[in-house]
C-alpha cells in the first residue's frame, strides 16, 4: 500500500493536466481576443450596401414610409412591425411593391409584397425575426418608378439568433 | 398546413378591407442545430399568394426573417362578392391554401 500514494498523485496531476488542455482546445485560436469588448457599428450602417440591391440601383428618398416597432422588444423571435406607405392607390398612383429589411438578419430581405392596383392600401402587418437591436428599414416602390423609405428603431434583449451565430 | 384566414363579414363595394392570415408553421431558419449536432434544413413559407376570382390580387415573398407561425394582414378591394383564395408553399415544397367568400354590401 505504500507504493500506492505516488501512484495516485501522479494519476490526478496526469487527469489535472488533461482537463486543463481540453478545456483549452475547445477555443478555437483568437477567441479571447473575440471576447474584448468593441464598440458595436452605428445602427443601420449595413444599408449603404443593401438598398442597392433591393432598388436595382435606383435612387431612394426618404420619406411617405412609417414603419411601426415596439421600441423595446423583449424577445427577437416575435416583433410585430407594421408598414404604412402613404399613397392614393388610383391607377396612376399607387404602390407597386413594399420591401422590410434588417441589416443585422443573417438574411437581409425579411418580407417583400406586390400589391396590385386591387390592393386597396398600401399597408402590411406582419410579426418578425430579429438578431439583436437594429434599425429597421422598410422600402416603397411607386407605380412612377420612384423609391421611398421609413425606418424604425428597436432594441432587443434577446436575439432570434442565439444559435449558429 | 393548418391556417386561419379572418375577412370582415361584409364588404363595401369597392372599399378596402382587411385580410388577416395566420399559418401553423415551424419557419425553420436553417441556422438551428439538431441534438446531434447537425443543421436543421431550412424549411419556410416563401410565397404567399392571394387571388380573388382567379385574380391575382397579392402577393408576397417571405424570408426566415418571419417569425414561426407566420401572421399576415393586408388590404384589398373586392368589385363584388366572390371568393378569396390564399395559397402558399414552402422550402419542402408543401403546399397550403384556404378559401373564404366575401360578400360584397352597397
Amino acid at each position: 500500500m505504500a507504493a500506492d500514494t505516488p501512484m495516485k498523485e501522479r494519476r490526478r496531476q496526469v487527469l489535472a493536466l488533461a482537463g486543463g488542455s481540453a478545456v483549452l482546445s475547445l477555443l478555437p485560436p483568437g477567441a479571447v481576443q473575440a471576447q474584448m469588448p468593441t464598440a458595436p457599428p452605428p445602427l443601420g450602417s449595413g444599408y449603404a450596401l443593401l438598398v442597392p440591391k433591393a432598388t436595382q440601383g435606383a435612387p431612394v428618398r426618404a420619406g411617405r414610409v412609417t414603419v411601426d416597432a415596439p421600441a423595446l422588444a423583449d424577445n427577437g423571435h416575435s416583433v410585430p412591425v407594421r408598414i404604412v406607405v402613404q399613397s392614393a392607390m388610383r391607377p396612376d398612383d399607387h404602390v407597386r411593391s413594399i420591401t422590410l429589411l434588417s441589416d443585422r438578419n443573417p438574411r437581409p430581405v425579411i418580407v417583400k409584397a406586390w400589391l396590385g392596383l386591387r390592393a386597396g392600401r398600401a399597408e402590411l402587418s406582419t410579426r418578425v425575426r430579429l438578431n439583436g437591436t437594429q434599425r429597421l428599414l422598410a422600402l416603397a416602390e411607386m407605380s412612377d418608378g420612384s423609391w421611398w423609405s421609413g425606418q424604425a428603431d428597436v432594441v432587443v434583449t434577446e436575439s432570434a439568433c442565439l444559435d449558429g451565430s | 398546413m393548418v391556417a386561419r384566414v379572418r375577412v370582415p363579414d361584409t364588404v363595401k363595394r369597392g372599399e378596402p378591407f382587411d385580410v388577416r392570415i395566420a399559418i401553423q408553421h415551424v419557419m425553420e431558419t436553417g441556422y438551428r442545430f439538431d441534438n446531434a449536432g447537425r443543421t436543421i434544413a431550412k424549411n419556410v413559407i416563401h410565397t404567399l399568394v392571394a387571388r380573388y376570382d382567379g385574380i391575382e390580387v397579392y402577393r408576397a415573398e417571405l424570408g426566415s426573417g418571419i417569425a414561426a407561425n407566420p401572421y399576415l394582414q393586408f388590404w384589398i378591394t373586392a368589385p363584388a362578392s366572390g371568393m378569396l383564395e390564399l395559397s402558399w408553399v414552402d422550402d419542402a415544397g408543401v403546399a397550403g391554401r384556404e378559401r373564404v367568400p366575401v360578400t360584397v354590401r352597397d
